[in-house]
């Protein structure tokens, strides 16, 4: 039942704000909202509920590194889209090893420090 | 430049390009739990920020301009990367609104939940878009100072 409430809550929660970034211009600024915080407000949600705030602290605490490597993901997307032939298709699933690499890479040496 | 809302941009979209989205943003959100109860909080943390559904809004964008570009008779395929590499430009920004977004939240969840989600939207939104301001005014400069090159 859990999962089915996380399906339905996420689900809304990113469509409305890939719809708010549908809707604005310039292409730029509607970007802003591919990086919305749309999953992170529903599993964060969820968390409070289910498992309290100090567990919710810690998962958003390992998301500073996610979000990280989600810049540094968006920049290759960019780059890759800019200088290769390539369509969008293509080079957002190739840029999602960027983003394993730098999520777990930074989690080590989080871990390590 | 200014920012604006452009409703006719939603007609382009087709019922299940959304229904789409809604499944991915729907499926990311069940995989970040339950990667957080599988493996823990620490690795479970990482997966919110994960591009959930950035592959099929890029590929939206990219094929809505290039459709447009074709319906106009010109060839859309570059321009429609272009598009793309411009939202991803932007999510790049919005990713740093997201780095504020966490560290906002983790400072302020364990005194009170609703005041953290509160707060931390509104970093979220206030930082991407000063991230996102401050790309346009360095860009502006730059323009204008390769201009003033060229004519002078």
């Amino acid at each position: 039942m859990e999962y089915v409430a996380r399906f339905l809550i996420g689900g809304f929660v990113v469509s409305a704000f890939a719809l708010l970034g549908d809707l604005l211009r310039p292409k730029s600024f509607a970007g802003l909202f591919g990086a919305a915080p749309s999953v992170a407000l529903a599993t964060l949600g969820i968390a409070v509920i289910t498992h309290g705030a100090s567990y919710a602290a810690q998962e958003s605490r390992a998301m500073v590194l996610g979000a990280i490597a989600l810049t540094a993901y968006s920049i290759v997307v960019c780059q890759l889209l800019m200088r290769t032939g390539i369509g969008a298709l293509k080079a957002t699933s190739l840029a999602f090893v960027v983003w394993l690499l730098v999520a777990f890479g930074l989690q080590m040496l989080a871990g390590a420090a | 430049m200014l920012v604006r809302a452009s409703p006719s941009a939603l007609k382009e979209g087709r019922w299940y390009e959304y229904l789409i989205r809604f499944a991915l943003g729907g499926a990311a959100t069940m995989f970040a739990g339950w990667v957080a109860s599988r493996f823990g909080p620490l690795v479970g943390g990482l997966f919110l920020a994960m591009p959930a559904i950035f592959c099929a809004s890029a590929t939206l964008i990219e094929t809505h301009e290039a459709r447009r570009k074709r319906e106009a008779g010109v060839r859309g395929e570059r321009r429609g990367k272009q598009a793309a590499a411009l939202d991803a430009a932007g999510a790049a920004l919005g990713g740093v609104g997201l780095v504020v977004f966490a560290v906002v939240f983790a400072a302020s969840v364990e005194r009170s939940p609703v005041a953290a989600f509160v707060f931390a939207s509104a970093a979220w939104l206030s930082a991407s878009i000063a991230a996102w301001w401050l790309r346009h005014k360095l860009r502006s400069a730059r323009n204008l100072a390769a201009n003033s090159r060229a004519v002078g």
